[in-house]
């Protein structure tokens, strides 16, 4: 049971080499986006999906030992307020260090503004995150908002294009996908339009740790085994926090937690785990027996065709 | 310090194989997929519960639900958009393109074949005539394939995808499997003769219970390799061969020293070829030369790069050079304005004779016009009729002009030099695709 655990006594086949071909697909959109759009953002919430990202970002525009270049495009975070505070904490950081120039839009201002209006003060601000991001876009004219999201995450997301097009409204149509044809992406919006890139279409949540390990990318601690104050409700792990309380008659437990994924308190939990290191999560991940968002998102699990229905709204 | 640069690797020896699975409504292609999720493990236990609640208690799940992704879909219990979906074995990561197996959706199916490194097609044996009723030994007679058979595989063949597999299935249902296997496979490769390919593999299989998919069975007699394992082995096919050519994709920050003075780095995709330093490249359009100075990958300095891999150029001068343009070895590009090609129509709007269309070729876009529609081919036969009109999924043979000169190879000897992607000016939406045949005078 305490044996180290090493990638190669896990992975004795699997040949790591695999990697560098996702690396180099991710590299090449990213400076496909770079040079084809005016104005390119870059999502970073501090996530480890935005965090690979951000790293394929430095890989693509600095050139190795040269500190002094800038990513050809600003960071963006949509924060809603709710999120865990040693995580901004973290993109705070990670941010100055590289040196990097970040945006952040409050879901905050746009309820001050009124454009979002949340039926009770307990629902989740997370499903109001587009109307945030959609302000961005208008404010700063963002043509193109470079994402983490990948295809194996969700049915819905197995359909989405590497550059996917967005009409004015923010909207994704998927009856109505421009064929996406070898590397000839169509690059070409009108006015008002933008494109979503996912440069990591194609990996896998294994694939993702695999390279978090090998590259040694940083990040948030609560990905890796930490004690935390949870409730069970549902099969779920929910943290208890100042924004999700426990119910009346519910038992908080402390437990040995580390999160799959980090997004708004109010809709994120963790899994059982005492892995603590990156090493570590890539054995659970290939013993693993629940998907990714089936474990952790409270909010997927209102309907199996959740995702598509948020991603239709301008849901990343 | 030049002792330090290190060979780029290779292209990756054991790449992730991209392949697209085609076939028509019930010929299992959805079980298919489920069986490779299932037995590869890339399904997990949720995914499972939600399978078994639908199919309620005692009854078998159905794998074929597993991959039906978008509520318009599941509506009309048909694949409407390529998916993607991913599984790995101890051998290789493997992405599937799940393109829909409808005739009104040929389009997907070009979108799902266009970067593939495989095909598979998958062939219904229950609905073959193996037997014509009358009780005579009709073993030696041809065997004649489903229409859709021959349009799933050839438009894999036209778009040169470089493998293509053929998945028999259902013959756990068929009177006598080893007799029909034997005539569906005798048909099969009389076929792929006939259109000018070698099938990498015909494996009969039953995608519902697993026979030959990932585990081997003795179903038809069968010994050779399972669907996986022949997946597993096939090569990651590069454009190696041949002279360099590169198509800037992004001209990035100076690189600083080393060279004596102020350079630009010029990023591409390596489309064939090796690019090493010292090389001498010419720049397309401008016809200037310059010889290699440095060259950068992601992970740092390098002597040389071949296809497939993006590199970063400094060249030893100061030249104008910018996304769009080439760089390649002097005298390996002929430039061309006028071409024939075959096109693949995608837009619900037909191609309209010397209209002014985007085009892209490589990563430059240019304006271009269809002057002459010569004849569409019958994607079932591969025959060519008179036509003048292309329509919606029609595919047919064209003459193009553009705007200016461009460095054009045949589709099938160059996958990147040799396709272009038609826009409509007006909508945008991605029209068509341009195979180039030969250039015209």
């Amino acid at each position: 049971m305490n044996a180290p655990t090493t990638l190669d006594h896990l992975l004795p086949e699997l040949d790591l080499a695999q990697l560098d071909a996702l690396e180099e697909e991710a590299i090449f959109i990213l400076r496909e986006t770079a040079a084809a759009f005016e104005r390119p953002a870059l999502l970073f919430s501090g996530g480890k999906d935005s965090c690979v990202v951000l790293h394929l970002a430095q890989k693509a525009f600095k050139l190795a030992g040269s500190k002094k270049t800038r990513l050809p495009f600003p960071l963006l975070h949509v924060d809603t307020g709710h999120n865990f505070p040693e995580v901004i904490e973290f993109r705070d950081r990670i941010v100055a260090e590289l040196g990097e120039q970040l945006i952040v839009a409050h879901l905050e201002d746009s309820m001050a503004r009124g454009t979002v209006r949340l039926a009770s003060p307990e629902e989740s601000r997370n499903g109001h995150q587009s109307v945030t991001l959609m302000e961005a876009v208008d404010e700063h004219r963002f043509d193109v908002l470079i994402g983490g999201a990948r295809r194996d995450e969700e049915k819905a997301r197995a359909k989405e294009r590497i550059l996917s097009h967005r009409d004015s409204f923010g909207q994704w149509q998927p009856k109505n996908q421009r064929p996406e044809l070898w590397t000839l992406f169509n690059t070409r919006l009108k006015p008002g339009e933008h494109m979503r890139s996912f440069p990591i279409s194609n990996w896998t949540e294994l694939d993702v740790w695999l390279y978090i390990q090998r590259e040694r990318i940083e990040l948030p601690n609560l990905y890796y085994t930490h004690r935390r104050d949870v409730v069970r409700r549902r099969g779920l792990l929910v943290p208890v926090t100042a924004v999700t309380p426990p119910a009346p008659r519910e038992t908080v437990e402390q437990v040995a937690v580390r999160f799959r994924t980090v997004g708004d308190m109010t809709c994120t939990c963790p899994v059982e785990s005492l892995a603590a290191s990156a090493a570590e999560v890539v054995g659970e991940t290939l013993t693993v027996t629940v998907s990714e968002r089936g474990a952790t998102r409270m909010d997927d699990r209102t309907s199996e065709a959740s995702m598509e229905r948020r991603k239709k709204e301008g849901y990343f | 310090m030049a002792h330090a640069l290190r060979e780029a690797p290779a292209a990756v020896a054991r790449r992730p194989l991209r392949f697209l699975t085609a076939g028509s409504v019930d010929d299992g292609k959805s079980t298919l997929i489920g069986r490779l999720l299932f037995d590869s493990r890339a399904i997990l236990a949720d995914q499972l519960d939600a399978l078994e609640a639908k199919a309620g208690g005692g009854q078998p799940i159905d794998l074929a639900l597993l991959t039906d992704g978008l509520e318009a879909e599941r509506e009309q219990g048909i694949t409407i958009d390529v998916a993607y979906r991913y599984f790995a074995t101890r051998e290789r990561k493997f992405i599937i393109a799940d393109a829909p197996g409808h005739e009104q959706y040929t389009r997907n199916m070009v979108t799902a074949a266009a970067g593939s490194d495989a095909a598979v097609v998958l062939v219904d044996a229950t609905k073959l005539e193996l037997d014509d009723g009358t009780g005579l030994d009709r073993s030696a007679a041809p065997l004649q394939l489903l229409p859709q058979t021959r349009r799933h595989a050839l438009l894999a063949r036209l778009l040169r995808v470089p493998h293509i597999v053929f998945a028999v299935n259902k013959l756990d249902v068929v009177a006598d499997p080893r007799a029909a296997f034997a005539r569906v496979r005798a048909a099969l490769i009389a076929f792929a003769a006939e259109a000018g390919f070698e099938p990498a593999g015909i494996v009969p299989i039953s995608a519902l219970h697993g026979d030959n998919v990932s585990r081997p069975s003795t179903i038809a007699d069968y010994d050779g390799p399972t669907l996986l394992a022949l997946l597993e082995q096939l090569p990651s096919e590069s454009a190696v061969d041949g002279t360099a050519l590169v198509p800037v994709q992004y001209v990035g920050a100076q690189a600083g020293d080393g060279v004596g003075h102020r350079s630009r780095v010029l990023w591409g995709r390596v489309a064939r070829g090796t690019v090493a330093v010292g090389a001498e490249l010419v720049v397309f359009p401008s016809g200037e030369t310059a010889r290699v100075a440095e060259l950068h990958a992601a992970g740092g300095r390098v002597a040389s790069v071949g296809a497939d891999r993006s590199v970063g150029v400094v060249l030893d001068r100061q030249l104008d050079v910018s996304r769009g343009d080439w760089l390649a070895t002097p005298g390996a590009v002929a430039p061309t304005a006028r071409f024939r090609a075959t096109l693949a129509w995608l837009d619900s709007e037909p191609a309209i004779v010397g209209r002014k269309y985007w085009l892209r070729h490589g990563n430059r876009w240019l304006q271009g016009r269809i002057t002459a529609i010569d004849s569409r081919l019958d994607i079932t036969t591969l025959t060519a009729h008179a036509a003048d009109a292309l329509a919606v999924n029609d595919i047919g043979d064209v003459v193009v002009e553009t705007q200016q000169p461009l460095p054009l190879e045949s589709f099938a000897s160059d996958r990147v030099a040799g396709a272009l992607l038609v826009v409509d000016p007006a909508t945008h939406r991605t029209s068509g695709t341009l195979l180039v045949s030969e250039a015209l005078p």
